[in-house]
């Protein structure tokens, strides 16, 4: 999933306390999940932005919506477009696509992000997340038993470990595990360790975002001009 | 000016409810400024049922719940207190004072105590109303905070 952090409470203030009527809309997916811009999270910040409002005397109309999505176009309903409309400016507490795809959508209303997207990662403790992919358009990590070492080695080496590596931790941070550690440990495991002898060639990088912004299509799922939605 | 608070009491079914239950029984006076919300352990409380409160114009929140491995669900209070500590940096950041909230463990037994605290936390909103700087309480579980986690 998608995991990001709420943006600091003063800067969320400043940016909903210049309009009237400020909505807060959250994403009922990814930011669900890790705990930062779900349903849950909109209705703290909506208490957080009242009560900081009364203290500090200022005079701002707060309302709340959740969508499941806020990265397909199809949840967008009736309620969330009326809502969107009627307010001066929307927080979106979705990842930097829903800000984004918000924007798209309602091109006349100013939308500010309400979080920061940090990584695609995975829930590995109660509260939790670690990175775990780096979206690099070529995935290599069954290569290297299931661990990728471009999203969790810090220098995404392909022929590890480095020199940094000291009782399977990285040198960048000692809570950080050293991704070639886990490699080699696992591989052992697997009894597949003698692959890691061939030298991986230099990456492809064009596959990511080196190659600028990436885009996929499906032909077979396309709509035909007639028939798409707003036709 | 009159200064009569309106405190919302978040109670565990199992200890601090039963507790002001007894204090009652027993005749122990506490003030009328408490509302008491029955809930089934304090693991139901998060941020947003303090906030809200807070929202809806209570001007001091406790959450009451039982003392540390007596927790009728195992877990609760000890969620609860983490959930507590986390609305405290919440309600900070809004600009209200974080000892307008606070977290007490009451047994069932403890009837005199839930009267006690109840009075002193009320005497700590009425201190904070009046623009004055909250007292320690000596019955805060702050001081058992991240044990037993």
């Amino acid at each position: 999933m998608i995991v990001a952090e709420r943006k600091l409470f003063d800067d969320l203030y400043a940016k909903a306390s210049k309009h009237k009527k400020v909505l807060l809309l959250g994403c009922g997916t990814c930011v669900t999940v890790c705990m930062a811009g779900g349903e849950k999270e909109v209705d703290i910040l909506d208490s957080q932005l009242k009560l900081a409002a009364r203290e500090r005397g200022d005079e701002f109309e707060v309302t709340t919506h959740t969508i499941v999505r806020q990265c397909d176009d199809e949840f967008f309903d009736e309620e969330a477009s009326r809502k969107i409309a009627a307010a001066d400016a929307v927080i979106s507490l979705a990842c930097g696509v829903g800000i984004q795809f918000c924007s798209e959508k309602y091109p006349d209303k100013r939308v500010y992000a309400g979080v920061n997207t940090v990584f695609y990662g995975a829930t590995v403790e109660q509260g939790v997340w670690e990175e775990r992919c780096a979206g690099c358009g070529e995935c290599i990590a069954d290569k290297f038993a299931g661990i990728c070492p471009v999203a969790r080695c810090s220098k995404s080496l392909m022929n590890g470990p480095c020199g940094g590596t000291t009782d399977g931790k990285c040198e960048v941070s000692n809570e950080i595990d050293c991704a070639w550690a886990l490699i080699v440990k696992r591989m052992k495991e697997l009894g597949t360790l003698e692959e890691l002898g061939e030298i991986t060639e230099p990456r492809d990088w064009s596959t990511s975002r080196h190659g600028g912004p990436r885009r996929v299509v499906h032909e077979s799922l396309r709509l035909d001009e007639g028939t798409k939605k707003d036709s | 000016m009159e200064n009569e608070p309106t405190i919302i009491a978040f109670c565990c079914h199992y200890c601090a409810f039963t507790a002001a239950d007894l204090a009652g029984t027993m005749r122990k006076q506490y003030p009328a400024n408490i509302r008491i919300v029955r809930i089934p352990c304090t693991g139901k409380v998060d941020e947003n049922m303090v906030l809200q409160a807070f929202v809806e114009g209570a001007d001091g929140v406790m959450v009451a719940g039982c003392e540390i491995g007596s927790c009728h669900f195992i877990q609760g209070n000890v969620r609860a207190l983490k959930r507590v500590a986390h609305a405290k940096k919440l309600l900070a950041e809004t600009g209200v004072n974080a000892d307008r909230l606070e977290f007490y463990h009451v047994a069932a037994s403890q009837g005199p105590l839930f009267a006690t605290t109840s009075a002193e936390f009320t005497e700590r909103i009425k201190q904070l109303n009046a623009g004055g700087e909250a007292a320690a309480i000596a019955t805060s579980a702050e001081d058992s905070t991240g044990e037993g986690s």
